[in-house]
């Protein structure tokens, strides 16, 4: 299993990884998308779910996804 | 559910958490200046922008002449040419008041060409030409001498003109601040000062009639002046009395710290710099303490940073955003160190032109150059910015339309927004020909341009 998979994830957007003892603060949006990624879906997968539960979702939606990914990866999540 | 670029945070335990959602970026908006919008401002005369309010600095240099003027009877503020010598900030200044302290013979040229006649202007400075030195003595400018070539080449000029001349002294000292410069003027503890002034008398071509002394810069220590000013005064009352010369003017030289962020310093600005008026307090308590009974010399200050700074900003454009493989979030912007020369020693306030939500960051913001060094601010908390969000920076008034570097990039306009809210282009953006106009290309060097060989 992966460290997302581990992850603890509340409603707030505290994240705890319980491996590492490290803790994280994510607003809504990644949140939605941290627990995506936890159910196992795909980029693309992703992305089209965003478009359709959030409102005035911008056309760079792909360049701040792959702008959060970058990030979870160097925390090491992903 | 509304959409916010996505942001994930490390929370660092144990220690107060610097990267909460604290709203404080979100609350640091500044849609326009001086009640014009930044939109129209970057509408009309394009991004990176030097912005100056005419009100700012005049506000702030009646409200520091008016600490002085209260105070001493005799006060006069000597413009500091270096700081931001554009013709329209020297104007507005001039118009307030301020003779003109220049430090070279081009900041002379630029004063004397804005019609600023020669005894309303002071020339300091370690490097005066002898044509310098002569159009400042046949002007009656107030020269200030920094060293023993200049009193010989002072000699000459008087030799040459035919007259004695007056002139002030630089003094260099020690006020109990480190550093301690002492590379400007005759060092007073050592003796060396007095040497000169008996150089000087024994002459008889030059009428010591001032003295300067500048003991730095950004000072924080109100008390630095109130030592410089009674070592001044005491140093002045020696040489009238030893001499028979009459010292006119004290020039306290500038140095008074304007309300921007030193890196490296913790605590905010308004906390860590001492009110102007206790400056005012020190100095001239300093000079009644030590001025003979109906002695009061003319007190010149020579402020600069304290007047201009905080009366600049400057709006920059959003133009990239990157991630670093160290997590920090990177903005690439139009203005670089390029523009502001100051961001290699000032935390500057950097506000942005529209509501943001989002968690903050730590952000770092490059200029535009292809260079590493090309860093505006290493690390703010900034939540999500979009490309092309405006960020206006400041206080930028002081330095860096003087240091400002003609490298890579087009220098951009200056704009002033008058007092009624019109707003003049003051220097217009660079082309090409500006930057080549001064250069030769030889003919032997000429690429010629080959035409295109026709097939048939």
């Amino acid at each position: 299993m992966s460290r997302i998979q581990h992850l603890a994830v509340n409603d707030e957007g505290f994240v705890f990884d319980p491996t590492t003892g490290e803790s994280f603060t994510v607003n809504s949006t990644g949140l939605f998308i941290l627990n995506k990624l936890k159910e196992g879906l795909t980029e693309t997968e992703i992305e089209k779910q965003l478009t359709e539960t959030f409102d005035e979702v911008p056309e760079e939606l792909q360049r701040d996804m792959s702008d959060f990914l970058q990030q979870l990866k160097s925390m090491g999540i992903v | 559910m509304k959409y916010e670029k996505p942001v994930i945070t490390k929370l660092q335990s144990g220690m107060m958490n610097k990267f909460g959602s604290s709203p404080l970026y979100a609350r640091k908006i500044r849609t326009e200046i001086d009640s014009v919008p930044i939109a129209e401002l970057v509408g009309k005369f394009g991004s990176p922008l030097y912005v100056f309010s005419e009100q700012k600095l005049r506000n702030r240099y009646r409200e520091l002449y008016g600490l002085f003027q209260n105070r001493y009877p005799q006060v006069t503020f000597g413009w500091s040419y270096k700081t931001n010598y554009l013709q329209a900030i020297c104007a507005v200044l001039h118009q307030e008041g301020a003779i003109a302290e220049v430090v070279s013979e081009m900041e002379y040229d630029k004063a004397r060409k804005l019609g600023i006649p020669g005894n309303q202007i002071i020339f300091n400075g370690p490097h005066k030409s002898m044509p310098a030195l002569e159009k400042a003595a046949k002007e009656g400018a107030k020269i200030n001498i920094d060293h023993m070539d200049e009193i010989f080449d002072l000699e000459k000029v008087s030799d040459k003109l035919k007259k004695k001349i007056k002139a002030g002294m630089r003094l260099n000292m020690d006020t109990g601040i480190h550093p301690q410069w002492s590379r400007f003027g005759f060092n007073l503890e050592s003796g060396q000062a007095l040497d000169a002034v008996k150089r000087m008398a024994g002459a008889g071509k030059i009428v010591l009639n001032g003295l300067h002394c500048h003991i730095g810069t950004y000072i924080l220590e109100p008390d630095a002046y109130a030592v410089e000013v009674e070592k001044m005064v005491q140093f002045a009352n020696e040489v009238e009395e030893q001499f028979g010369f009459n010292i006119e003017y004290i020039d306290i030289g500038g140095g008074l710290p304007s309300q921007s962020k030193l890196k490296g310093t913790y605590l905010p600005p308004e906390v860590a710099i001492p009110s102007l008026d206790s400056y005012a307090e020190k100095i001239t308590d300093a000079l009644y303490r030590n001025l003979k009974p109906g002695d009061f010399p003319e007190l010149i200050l020579e402020n600069g940073r304290a007047i201009v700074d905080e009366a600049g900003s400057m709006i920059t454009t959003l133009f990239a955003s990157k991630r670093l493989p160290d997590g920090r979030r990177a903005y690439i912007t139009d203005a670089g160190v390029n523009n502001l020369f100051t961001s290699f020693w000032y935390k500057f306030n950097i506000e942005v032109d529209r509501e943001l939500s989002g968690l903050n960051e730590p952000s770092i913001i490059y200029g535009p150059l292809c260079m590493n060094i090309d860093v505006i601010d290493e690390g703010s908390l900034l939540p999500p910015l979009e490309r092309g969000t405006r960020l206006i920076i400041s206080p930028i008034g002081a330095y860096n339309n003087t240091q400002w570097m003609q490298f890579i990039e087009y220098r951009p306009n200056v704009v002033l927004i008058s007092e009624n809210g019109t707003v003049d282009l003051i220097r217009v953006s660079e082309s090409l020909e500006d930057i080549e106009r001064n250069e030769r290309l030889p003919g032997r060097l000429i690429i010629e341009v080959k035409k295109p060989e026709k097939n048939d």
